[in-house]
């Protein structure tokens, strides 16, 4: 075998795993789409304030310290401490659900029964009030996060890989990083499946998915549900935040992975959380492989963005409600 | 007290009909036309057209286009972007292939290729719904903009990518290029909007406006009482395109004078768009206006209020300006959800009671 | 239309409250916010501060004081004309926009307005041609200058031969990005490299497919024009598969504190032109400390001082401000216009005695602006990462580029844009 073969398994090998980081971004999407039917425009924002405020917990960053010495005249940055990244996890987790609670006292309460779009336009309410409100917090420079997990090509891997393909093939890449990401998602959507199939209160958010009012009427309460998803969704930007920050350090442009997880959506289906992870893994891999194979070689590269969509477009000609979308019935 | 229709007689259906059934709106609405084009020019100077004026003249088509579609037929779109780029970049080439063509044809044609792409992006509309339809149109976003990224052809094979308006006149005054003087600009771009406001009214109201309505509000039911899928919403893209092409035509030629694609129309420009109209009204040509005010002006005169007022430095500022629009829309939508041209309806219904509400 | 009016009477009311003509005004296009604000702070820091020890240690220049106006763009063109419009009508003297779109756009602007702009390194580098582009400058160096110096040190390394040697360019693909590809694929045909150009889409945090194929390729160098996240990104990668850093160069914009500093220890070696002197061991450094930081009186959250953008920043103020003292020779007057700047710029002329009375000497190259060439010599040095040390040192003087190659481009480039627009050329 030629080692252009072998190196088309590795592009597929990593393909997959980029599929695995998309997916994480799209499964917080999914959550809050499948409980409230809201297309949360705010994902991404919601990672992005995660991260911030994981790594300000962890280097002991004070909040607002810009604001108030801007006021104040005064000269305070930090409150000199660092915070184990395992303790700076649990407070980041307990902001994001002080946070879920605020945005169902303040805002979702008030658009119970209302128009989707509508609920959409609230959270792009929500994705620049909080884009503001985490630059006022912990400031916009670019911040280092490490909470201990490796990153770098696996040595061990490529080690043995290496005899496959003959002199010109170095053994198989894979970042440490996106192994570490796997097996994170793989944790997360079991958690995620064991809790909604076998926990009351799982149960309960899949009544709140099948029919909000029904499940109203035998006594759940959707505002609790909502605080619950939105938490739940927190701690999936969390992760997601933890992962694609390690790679670029914590920074505006890391609420910007949100629109990798969009073709995602549209291809596995906004309520489904396999579809999640499988419409992550196609369009990791048909991204790869196409600019792998065609793109790079005969269209002069960058071509990852645009096919990511025209693969979910094809898929959708074929089934327009997603891979694993409900099928859409239709009632004059 | 003089908002009201009381003695305004109506005697035909026509006169029922009209956009303007209040003869104080009417007049309202006249006595500001005819404020726009006379005052208008006499008052402008370059801060104001640049910083204010010209974007919220330019948005305002776009978010007509884009209402088009979304609001009135039904059909998400978050290829925006994409399709004023093409707008922008046929200009260019139309601009520099025919020195000599007149702006304002340069400005139409530019339209009417958009249409063109648009109709073709508007295909998978007729298998793929909802907000699944969007993948349709961010495809056409992502691809156009790698596409006028990538050919060399699209802007002269000029050593960076950048394409620059070079100067062109319209009845002896420059409109593009350095020396355009603003109230010509702004009298160029106020006619494109009063003309295609009026004809996005009329189109909506007409045949075709209650196909698109039917459509948006049922398709499988406005199929069986005979409307066209096909027809209406190809129509609903091309026109919408139409409009979305000399938006991007004139934010290029007029506004920018120079651009680059992945910057200037990039995902964040479609979603920009869909904001304004959504925060506006979906569905409403007022709607469009007010939408794309909120999101032009607002940023604008917070920040004079901030740095220019109150001296605060510009970061805080700018994540001030954040946080308050963030959270105005979010209060807006609280109070009324759908949007600022309700908002204005309900103003408009109590204004005719007032003062006696009773 | 409401929001109409409130915005009328805010405007009107923050017109009138506008600074005094007597001053020294120096506009900052920064950006604090948006995908790039993590290195526009830094850059906007210096500039100010500078401004501000001119002001507290020498009572201005020439006795008039300066003010800096700065203008949030959040690098966003249609805030940049807002910004632009706003400001000029204040004798803004000279504009350094920072971002190469709003540059294109605002050369014809500046141009009609007699306004100079000052484009350090960045924007449109035909207009080192001041023949054709009379209000804009971009001395020290431009991008042409940074790709052949870049060109020049792997020269050097490899004891001037390097037929054969394969160099990647990875690149944002944008008009920034592709601004080298031109010079690199004069300067391959003239030395024989092989040339290969990866795309990387903006913002750039996915770069995998990129670095993969370098991976496969194994090109002896690989030069990075990158900006915002593509770096920390690109270079965490290329640690990954642990591709030698000491052939990894980056321009200028790529090689801040902000980009090496999420890789860890993993970056140590990666190396960056520059333009300027990097560090903080300049007297200048010491007279900013107490008339500034001290004072409390620095710009942002005075914590930048010393990095590299900010001495980017502060150089660039330094060079406005030596302009503004020509132009105050030249004409005689302490309190110049915008027009007098601009004869300034091209008068001015950097020597090593004029930088060591300023406390820097060293801390740029020494070259002289012209009427013809408003891009100075193009000079810039290869630049190191210590990871241990957390700091940047110079590993190279200086050094001039390949001007025989660039010159041509320039001439062909401005020329083009003169065809198109009917500009006749200056300087007879």
């Amino acid at each position: 075998m030629s080692a252009n073969f072998y190196y088309g398994i590795e592009v597929f090998l990593n393909g997959l795993m980029a599929g695995v980081m998309y997916s994480l971004v799209a499964l917080g999407f999914v959550l809050i789409f499948k409980a409230s039917g809201i297309f949360n425009y705010a994902q991404g924002v919601m990672a992005l304030f995660a991260a911030l405020c994981l790594v300000g917990f962890q280097s002991g960053q004070i909040p607002f310290a810009h604001v108030i010495n801007a006021t104040f005249g005064t000269e305070i940055h930090h409150f000199g401490w660092h915070m184990p990244a395992l303790l700076a996890i649990v407070c980041t987790l307990m902001m994001m659900i002080l946070f879920a609670f605020l945005v169902e006292k303040f805002v979702l309460k008030h658009l119970v029964n209302q128009e989707p779009i509508i609920l959409f336009m609230a959270t792009i309410g929500l994705a620049y009030f909080m884009e503001g409100f985490g630059d006022l917090m912990w400031g916009s420079d670019i911040k280092k996060l490490d909470v201990g997990i490796p990153q770098g090509g696996n040595l061990w891997l490529e080690e043995n890989t290496a005899f496959l393909g003959g002199d010109d093939f170095y053994g198989f890449y894979i970042d440490n990083l996106d192994i570490w990401a796997t097996i994170f998602a793989a944790i997360l959507v079991t958690a995620l499946i064991l809790f909604s199939q076998y926990t009351k209160t799982g149960r309960a958010l899949r009544a709140v998915a099948d029919d909000h009012q029904a499940a109203l009427s035998v006594g759940i309460s959707l505002r609790v549900i909502w605080v619950i998803v939105w938490s739940i969704a927190g701690f999936v930007a969390l992760v997601a935040g933890i992962m694609w920050g390690s790679k670029s350090g914590v920074q505006f442009s890391l609420s910007l992975i949100a629109l990798k997880a969009l073709p995602v959506l549209m291809l596995g289906g906004f309520t489904s959380i396999p579809g999640a992870i499988i419409g992550g893994l196609i369009i990791g891999v048909g991204e790869k492989m196409f600019e792998f194979l065609i793109g790079a070689p005969f269209l002069g590269g960058a071509t990852e963005n645009w096919f990511a969509y025209m693969l979910a477009l094809l898929f959708l000609v074929f089934r327009p409600q997603g891979l694993f979308g409900e099928k859409i019935i239709e009632r004059v | 007290m003089l908002y009201r229709e009381a003695g305004d007689f109506k005697t035909s259906y026509a006169k029922d009909q009209q956009t303007f059934p209040i003869l104080f709106d009417r007049w309202g609405y006249f006595i500001m036309l005819a404020l726009a084009f006379i005052v208008g020019p006499m008052i402008i100077n370059d801060y104001w057209l640049n910083a204010v004026v010209l974007p919220f003249l330019i948005y305002s088509i776009a978010a007509l286009g884009l209402n088009i579609l979304t609001g009135y037929c039904g059909q998400v779109s978050l290829g925006t972007g994409g399709f004023m780029a093409v707008g922008a970049y046929a200009s260019y080439k139309l601009m520099t292939s025919f020195p000599d063509l007149n702006i304002a044809f340069v400005i139409i044609l530019s339209g009417g290729v958009t249409a063109l792409v648009g109709i073709l992006f508007g295909l998978p509309s007729l298998r793929i719904k909802g907000f699944y339809l969007a993948v349709a149109t961010l495809a056409a976003q992502f691809f156009l903009v790698w596409l006028f990224n990538k050919v060399p052809w699209f802007y002269n094979y000029s050593a960076s990518g950048q394409i620059s308006a070079p100067e062109r006149t319209i009845f002896g005054y420059a409109i593009s290029g350095a020396n355009a003087l603003p109230h010509i600009s702004y009298l160029f771009c106020l006619t494109f909007v009063v003309i295609l406001a009026w004809g996005a009214r009329n189109l909506t109201r007409g045949a075709n406006g209650r196909k698109w309505m039917a459509i948006r509000d049922m398709d499988i039911a406005a199929e069986i009482i005979g409307v066209n899928p096909l027809k209406t919403k190809l129509t609903a893209f091309a026109i919408s395109s139409f409009y979305i092409g000399i938006a991007g035509a004139l934010l290029f030629a007029v506004y920018l004078g120079a651009a680059e694609v992945g910057e200037a129309f990039g995902i964040t420009k479609s979603f920009l768009v869909l904001f304004m109209i959504i925060i506006g009204g979906l569905g409403s040509i007022f709607g469009s206006f007010a939408g794309a005010a909120f999101m032009i002006l607002m940023p604008v005169l917070l920040k004079n209020i901030f740095v220019g007022q109150m001296g605060w430095p510009t970061d805080l500022a700018a994540h001030m300006e954040f946080v308050i629009v963030g959270g105005l829309i979010m209060v807006f939508l609280i109070l009324e959800p759908h949007g600022l041209a309700a908002l204005w309806r309900t103003a408009k219904e109590k204004l005719r009671l007032w003062p006696f509400p009773h | 239309m409401k929001f109409t009016k409130l915005t009328a009477i805010a405007v009107a009311a923050s017109m009138l409250a506008g600074p005094t003509m007597a001053e020294l005004v120096f506009p900052s296009l920064s950006y604090r916010t948006g995908p790039y604000g993590a290195n526009g702070i830094p850059f906007a820091d210096g500039y100010s501060d500078y401004f501000t020890l001119v002001n507290e240690r020498d009572g201005g220049i020439g006795g008039e004081m300066t003010k800096v106006v700065e203008c949030e763009t959040a690098y966003n063109t249609e805030k940049g004309v807002e910004c632009y419009e706003s400001t000029k009508g204040m004798g803004s003297l000279v504009y350094q926009p920072l971002s190469t779109g709003m540059t294109y756009q605002l050369i014809p602007k500046v141009t009609a307005d007699d306004i100079p702009m000052h484009t350090m390194g960045y924007g449109r580098t035909s207009a080192a041609n001041g023949k054709v582009f009379s209000h804009v400058f971009n001395y020290p160096a431009n991008y042409w200058n940074g790709a052949s110096v870049a060109v020049n040190h792997v020269l050097d390394v490899n004891g001037g031969d390097i037929a054969g040697k394969k160099i990647a360019l990875v690149y944002h693909n944008s008009a920034y990005g592709k601004e080298p590809i031109r010079t690199l694929e004069e300067l391959a045909k003239k030395h024989n490299f092989e040339l290969s150009l990866l795309a990387v889409d903006h913002p750039g945090q996915e770069q995998k497919s990129q670095w993969l194929q370098i991976r496969r390729e194994k090109p002896d160098y690989v030069f990075m024009w990158g900006w915002g996240v593509m770096n920390q990104v690109a270079i965490q990668e290329a640690a990954n598969i642990r591709f030698n850093m000491e052939n990894f160069i980056g321009i200028w914009w790529s090689g801040s504190e902000n980009d090496v500093i999420p890789a860890g220890d993993a970056a140590n070696g990666y190396k960056a032109l520059n333009m300027h002197a990097v560090g903080n061991d300049f007297p200048v450094f010491d007279d900013i400390q107490k008339y500034v930081v001290d004072a409390g009186k620095a710009a942002g959250a005075g914590d930048q001082v010393g990095t590299v953008l900010y001495n980017r920043g502060m150089y660039a103020a330094m060079l406005a401000v030596e302009a503004a003292k020509t132009a105050q020779g030249i004409h005689g007057t302490a309190n110049i216009t915008p027009a007098m700047m601009r004869d300034g710029m091209e008068a001015l002329e950097m020597t090593a005695d004029k930088m060591a009375g300023l406390g820097m000497a060293g801390f740029g190259p020494e070259f002289a602006v012209s009427c013809e060439n408003h891009g100075g010599p193009g000079l810039s040095s290869v630049t190191q990462w210590d990871a241990t040390a957390k700091s940047w040192s110079q590993i190279s003087d200086f050094s001039p580029s390949d001007n025989d190659v660039i010159g041509k481009l320039i001439m062909e480039d401005s020329a083009a844009y003169a065809a198109e627009n009917n500009i006749e050329e200056g300087c007879k």
